[in-house]
């Protein structure tokens, strides 16, 4: 039992941080064509995360294999539930790192323009995406006992699952602007600076609706009011969100980033806590649903993947940590014309 | 619209895409690490020059590889659910070690190779392409070890309606992974010392930056003859194991249908799966199947007519697979042999340096040849002996795998044109001008 639950917080931890780390690579992305005024603003843009984004991409690798390797049942029917969506996004992301790569390769505008809309549906996508499919998980998907999916895609779209992507486009938005406030200078960090402050203004009431909107159309809350210190979680979350706007205020764009990077993991652990130990709900019936008793591996299995966890996990934290110090501060001239630059 | 038939489809055009360009990133690396390692130590600018060229190349390549794999790790969830339900509990651990202790390390560190030119010494730098290089192959040491499980299954046992691991050592040492990595690995230097050696070909035949052409083919040579032999010598010893474990698999890359002794092999033929016979066979050779699979030219190989039906493996692509395959791997040999005796005047020799630039695609081709002997001779199971491949897809509609089987089809066809234009316009151009 401890086993799985602890490797449940952990299945957990690995797309919180998959969303921290990747989510400013998807706001820079969706914000890209709006701020990216001369060719210039574009590429320090893209070169301001091009050093990192692949490393972030392999969280959600590791988020992937991890479903697979300790929930073998949760993978199996997760993925195959929700296979378009999945899809759709795995294809998003191909040409997000296709565009980054291939961008810069030829000097012609129409060449420049076609990865341009890459980047921007590339990183759109998958933030809107991702949220649409947590949110439907959240509310339970309509699939059977032998793990056959009953529903249709289009009901993915429903008014909440809606909602969940839009906290998750405006949280990511939120976290890449405050990835462009650290990055840039002149003109172009003019706009950003003014751009991060008119998100937190979207992305506040969105936040809210949503955590109104769950009470309602989900049973996240059950947990919470099982164990009502679990409540600081989501106390957390929006005190990491206003102390984003007075750091943004005060100028301290690192810290208004990692606040923002901790308002992304505490609202995905609003979920992971809620849903405990559930992983994959059903909503035809409570039995069909899959946790982390029901559908874990064997306990070898997740006694070995928790050793390799253990111990890799904190090492690759440690080299990601030292690449983010080593590529720190803005984006100078010198990064651009480096022959190798995005 | 059958989502089993589609499925296999899409696995095969999505890995096949793949594996365009992991041997080359897995190869190339260790080259281009070797090539910067010796710019750190003498300091000339030239293997500069080389690695930054090399390195070119090399990075879209990369990029490709990268995004084509995303796509693979997923997969095994959409398409095939039954499949990862019934051995994720083994197979899925291995998927996840290779994300957290090789695929972060890879993809850390190529940001820092790329971007770190300014800010790091020559040496270091040099380091942080080690590291990709040994990252990306560890990367494959655990996705073959991954297959090798699918091919010979050990260490598990079937518990709660599903195979559960019972000796982790076991699936990490299996022999059939094993051979699998010292296969597949020396064959991506393979590739990519051809790779490298065709396209200094190309410039050396227009005598452009003959010495950067001349060292680089010349460390692709050493490289390509070592490697192109290792790959041969552990193709044999697969050979042999496949002829224990996988008696089904070993008849049909003969086409060889009858249980005999001083078993032939035959040089062509057109199998004739209906009628359980070869339509025509031209070079038949007594006791050289026999020698091939077990070392002995008496021994007795089990022919395909005394496997039931429901367990043969479709014929025709495993025979013409390994054919061409085993042909191409010798011709490589051969050519990295002569090249050998050339290696100190190879602009004196125009004929092979522009065989050598036509020799660019054809460890490609073994490569893919190769893994369809092993894949779709290990029909009609998924898991060898274990679990059929028809009973491992995801209960979903044919439609949705069409949709996404026609997406797949489209994008990466325009990936490959695309990727493929940029890598022959990055050659064309070369490398810097030298500043001295």
């Amino acid at each position: 039992m401890l086993l799985q639950s602890t490797w449940f917080f952990l299945w957990g931890l690995l797309w919180a941080v998959f969303f921290m780390t990747d989510g400013f690579d998807f706001g820079v992305g969706t914000l890209y064509p709006f701020l990216g005024k001369s060719d210039t603003d574009k590429r320090v843009m893209i070169n301001s995360i091009g050093p990192l984004w692949d490393g972030n991409e392999v969280w959600l690798i590791t988020a992937g294999g991890v479903t697979f390797a300790a929930f073998p049942l949760v993978y199996a029917t997760m993925f195959s539930s929700l296979y378009t969506p999945l899809m759709l996004i795995l294809f998003a992301l191909i040409f997000r790192g296709v565009a980054f790569e291939f961008r810069g390769k030829i000097n012609s505008d129409g060449w420049k323009k076609l990865w341009d809309t890459f980047i921007f549906l590339g990183s759109f996508l998958p933030a809107l995406l991702f949220g649409v499919a947590f949110a439907n998980i959240f509310q339970g998907i309509p699939f059977d006992g032998d793990g056959i999916y009953h529903g249709n895609t289009l009901k993915l779209l429903n008014p909440y699952g809606l909602l969940g992507g839009l906290l998750f486009v405006l949280l990511f938005l939120q976290h890449g602007a405050n990835w462009l406030n650290i990055k840039t200078t002149g003109d172009l960090h003019k706009r950003t600076v003014a751009v991060s402050q008119k998100i937190w203004l979207l992305l506040v009431p969105v936040a809210v609706i949503f955590l109104i909107a769950s009470y309602f159309a989900t049973s996240l809350y059950d947990n919470y009011f099982k164990y009502p210190i679990l409540f600081l979680v989501i106390l957390i979350a929006v005190a990491a969100l206003f102390a984003t706007r007075i750091f943004i205020a005060k100028q301290h764009y690192f810290k208004a980033w990692f606040a923002s990077a901790l308002t992304i993991v505490s609202c995905t652990f609003f979920g992971i806590i809620g849903l405990f130990p559930t992983l994959f709900p059903s909503n035809m019936d409570k039995v069909f649903s899959l946790t982390a008793y029901n559908a874990s591996s064997s306990p070898l299995t997740l006694k070995i993947m928790l050793g390799v966890v253990l111990v890799f996990i904190p090492i690759v934290i440690a080299y990601q940590v030292w690449s983010y110090n080593f590529f720190k501060g803005p984006v100078t001239q010198e990064d651009l014309d480096m022959d190798e630059a995005y | 619209m059958d989502p089993v038939f589609l499925s296999r489809l899409q696995f095969a055009a999505a890995t096949m895409f793949h594996f365009l360009f992991v041997p080359l990133t897995l190869g190339i690396s260790i080259i281009i690490a070797y090539m910067e390692t010796k710019y750190a130590r003498t300091g000339e600018e030239v293997y500069l020059r080389m690695t930054k060229f090399w390195g070119k190349l090399f990075l879209i390549n990369f990029a490709l590889g990268v995004v084509t794999g995303i796509t693979l790790e997923f997969q095994f969830g959409t398409n095939w659910s039954r499949y990862s339900e019934y051995v994720g509990d083994v197979f899925g651990s291995l998927l996840a070690i290779e994300a957290s202790v090789a695929f972060f390390l890879e993809s850390t560190f190529i940001g820092i190779w790329i971007f770190g030119w300014k800010k790091l010494s020559a040496k270091a730098h040099a380091t942080v392409m080690w590291l990709v290089a040994a990252a990306s192959n560890f990367s494959g040491v655990w996705i073959l070890t991954a297959n090798g499980f699918m091919q010979n299954p050990v260490g598990y046992t079937i518990r709660n309606g599903r195979a559960e691991l019972t000796d982790f050592l076991a699936v990490l040492f299996n022999y059939h992974g094993i051979l699998e990595i010292f296969h597949v690995l020396p064959s991506g230097l393979v590739l990519a010392a051809f790779f490298i050696m065709g396209i200094s070909a190309y410039h050396l035949l227009k005598k452009q930056h003959v010495d950067l052409f001349t060292k680089s083919f010349k460390i692709a040579l050493t490289v390509g003859l070592v490697c192109s032999i290792i790959v041969a010598i552990v193709g044999d010893l697969h050979g042999t194991n496949v002829a224990k474990k996988q008696p089904a698999k070993l008849a049909a890359m003969e086409a060889h249908w009858e249980t005999q002794t001083r078993a032939p092999i035959v040089l062509f033929a057109i199998p004739d799966e209906k009628n359980e016979k070869n339509i025509i066979e031209i070079g038949s050779i007594p006791g050289i199947l026999s020698f091939l699979g077990f070392h002995d030219f008496n021994a007795e190989v089990v022919g395909l007519k005394d496997i039931p039906k429901a367990e043969r493996p479709p014929v025709l692509p495993v025979f013409v697979g390994f054919r061409t395959m085993v042909g191409i791997g010798t011709l490589l040999i051969l050519l990295t042999i002569y090249g050998w005796t050339r290696r100190n005047k190879l602009l004196e020799s125009p004929t092979y340096l522009k065989l050598m630039m036509f020799a660019i695609p054809l460890p490609y081709l073994a490569i893919e040849m190769g893994w369809i002997v092993t894949e779709v001779g290990r029909q009609p199971w998924i898991v060898y002996g274990v679990l059929k491949t028809a009973e491992a897809a995801s209960p979903i509609a044919g439609i949705q795998v069409l949709l996404s089987l026609i997406g797949f089809i489209a994008v990466y066809g325009l990936l490959g044109v695309l990727g493929f234009y940029l890598i022959v316009k990055y050659v064309k151009k070369g490398p810097e001008a030298a500043t001295k």
